[in-house]
């Protein structure tokens, strides 16, 4: 087993550190994987991401050019990763930041309205992990549950207080996602 | 211990603190920066000394000075400091002293750019600074591999009198991978019999790398070298993959090594016999392997992140027996698994009678050139 993601988005909207806790989980349950950022002045502003590899075996490249999963969190993420996508792959597009719909028909493309989900539950810092939740829907390597603890256990303490409203985000995410996929003809 | 994610230029600053690290002196330049801001609040905090130097050569002089009185020492930067820092690691390889030092590579030459690179192979492995002298050099492709080699690195040091370069591209250094960490060595300064480490109630010992008389610095390189000799014979250190019944060999260094991995997976799901050859010490260069591996090898693919540099290596091991071709991406590019794959495939098709559809005797660097300006 082995899976490619890509998180983008804009610098700020969460895209290291989600991908970050998606890693952790697939440690903590016994995988091997990689974490691996766009670390150029992306950093400072403009757009970033993160590439995370999944598998149960030594990983090879920790870098992909067409992946079978993605989340774009913005409009030039999602121009970018509808192009590249794997055929057949999965792109988790944040519908509150875009304005179009997919040109592809041979990908899933979900959409979830992330901001809007996030500002409901009262954190719009929120954002990334209902992307996080949507993406589990297509992942079912990793579940809700594994990120669950993965927060848990590696969110510093300071953050600890944050946790139950991380997990509704993550729960909502997924949800959303489910009734997209409902959608799709079987 | 268990396993936690660790970005990799962190995981070598805490490699280092464990393996006893006494001493660092540096400059921040990305990708390393890393290093150095870590090392910054953990050195002190365990009462070791940590300096951020005026300069990449001032930082170079401060490891000499260090190494001189027996201390673990290291310094670490990024390819355009690493080019300022050639006079000191000279001087220190000339003195036979051990010292320590990362290179998180970058792309080049000149100020380039902070992407990915394995363009300083030929800088590490060939000298890079002036005179006649050995340096052992590790490149690691994972992060666990860093971790590992980081404690190795002085060992070696001190056990040959040498520097240790450790070289790995961006990548390594800001890639996170679940790794485990050795146990906290204790600072334990040795007792060299070389150090000049205050002379009280002993013989004053002097360490210079000045020979004024010819025939006594031609006695110092000509110890160099039979320690050297040593290296050779005990420190060679390399990973195969999928060998046993390999027709095509691919070998590659820290990320590209890795990349082909991913491309040497899926090519045995297509049915080709391929493995991979990875060296982990690049110098010493594991020339004997090599040399053993062209009575099964039909064809060597050398794929790196510069214009072929190890490949002159690959050459030199296989001296003309097979024919070898070559696969790079220069200037920060990291290669795609794809495309060493299509270079697999490319070998795997070609006529049996000429194998490559040319002959063992062309240049690859050359071929490899024209495949990537017909591409363009």
């Amino acid at each position: 087993m082995q899976k490619e993601i890509i998180i983008a988005g804009f610098g700020g909207q969460g895209v290291l550190f989600g991908g970050q806790v998606l890693a952790y989980a697939a440690m903590d349950t016994g995988k091997d994987v990689t974490w691996i950022p766009s670390y150029g002045p992306e950093m400072r502003g403009g757009t970033a991401n993160c590439t995370v590899v999944i598998a149960d075996h030594e990983i090879g490249s920790p870098l992909v050019k067409n992946p079978p999963l993605a989340i774009a969190l913005n409009l030039p993420s999602f121009d970018k990763y509808e192009e590249t996508l794997a055929p057949g792959g999965t792109l988790i597009v944040n519908q509150s930041m875009v304005d179009r719909p997919a040109k592809r028909s041979d990908i899933h493309a979900i959409f979830v309205p992330c901001n809007e989900i996030a500002e409901e539950i009262g954190d719009k810092k929120l954002m990334n992990m209902v992307a996080m939740g949507a993406l589990l829907s297509a992942l079912p390597e990793v579940t809700l549950k594994d990120v669950e603890k993965a927060l848990e256990g590696h969110l510093p303490a300071r953050h600890k207080h944050l946790l139950p409203k991380n997990y509704e985000a993550l729960k909502r995410g997924f949800e959303s996602a489910q009734k997209e996929w409902d959608k799709v003809p079987a | 211990m268990p396993k936690e994610l660790w970005k990799g230029n962190e995981a070598i600053a805490e490699a280092a603190v464990r393996a006893g690290l006494e001493a660092y002196f540096g400059y921040p330049i990305t990708p390393q920066t890393e290093i150095l801001e870590y090392l910054s609040r953990r050195l002190p905090e365990l009462g070791r000394a940590f300096v951020q130097a005026e300069s990449e050569l001032g930082a170079i002089n401060m490891v000499y000075g260090a190494a001189c009185a027996g201390v673990r020492v290291m310094s670490s930067s990024s390819s355009p400091g690493v080019s300022l820092m050639m006079e000191g690691l000279s001087y220190i390889a000339g003195t036979e002293i051990p010292a320590v030092l990362v290179n998180v590579m970058r792309g080049g030459p000149g100020l380039g750019n902070i992407a990915p690179a394995q363009a300083d192979y030929n800088q590490a492995v060939r000298g890079g600074g002036h005179g006649d002298y050995p340096r052992i050099v590790l490149a690691p492709a994972s992060v666990q591999e860093a971790i590992d080699l980081m404690a190795l690195s002085f060992d070696l040091a001190e056990k040959y009198r040498m520097i240790t370069m450790m070289i790995l591209d961006g990548s390594v250094g800001q890639m996170m991978e679940p790794a485990e960490m050795p146990a906290m060595q204790e600072v334990h300064r040795k007792n060299f019999e070389w150090a000049t480490n205050g002379a009280m109630n002993r013989e004053r010992r002097i360490l210079s790398s000045i020979y004024l008389n010819p025939l006594d610095e031609e006695q110092t390189n000509l110890r160099l070298l039979r320690r050297w000799q040593e290296v050779q014979n005990n420190e060679v250190r390399y990973k195969e993959y999928f060998l046993d019944d390999a027709e095509i060999i691919v070998i590659g260094f820290g990320t590209a090594g890795r990349v082909a991995l991913s491309a040497v997976r899926e090519a045995r799901a297509l049915g080709i016999k391929v493995g991979l050859f990875r060296p982990i010490t690049v110098s010493p260069f594991p020339f004997e392997a090599l040399s053993q591996l062209t009575g099964q090898a039909r064809a060597f693919l050398v794929t790196e992140m510069n214009m072929g540099q190890m490949l002159d290596d690959v050459l030199l091991a296989v001296r003309g027996r097979v024919p070898v071709e070559f696969y790079g991406r220069p200037g920060g590019v990291v290669p795609f698994h794809d495309e060493i794959l299509d270079e697999i495939q490319r070998i795997h098709t070609a006529p049996i009678a000429s194998p490559l559809g040319t002959t063992v005797h062309t240049n690859p660097r050359e071929s490899w050139l024209t495949r990537m300006t017909q591409r363009a």
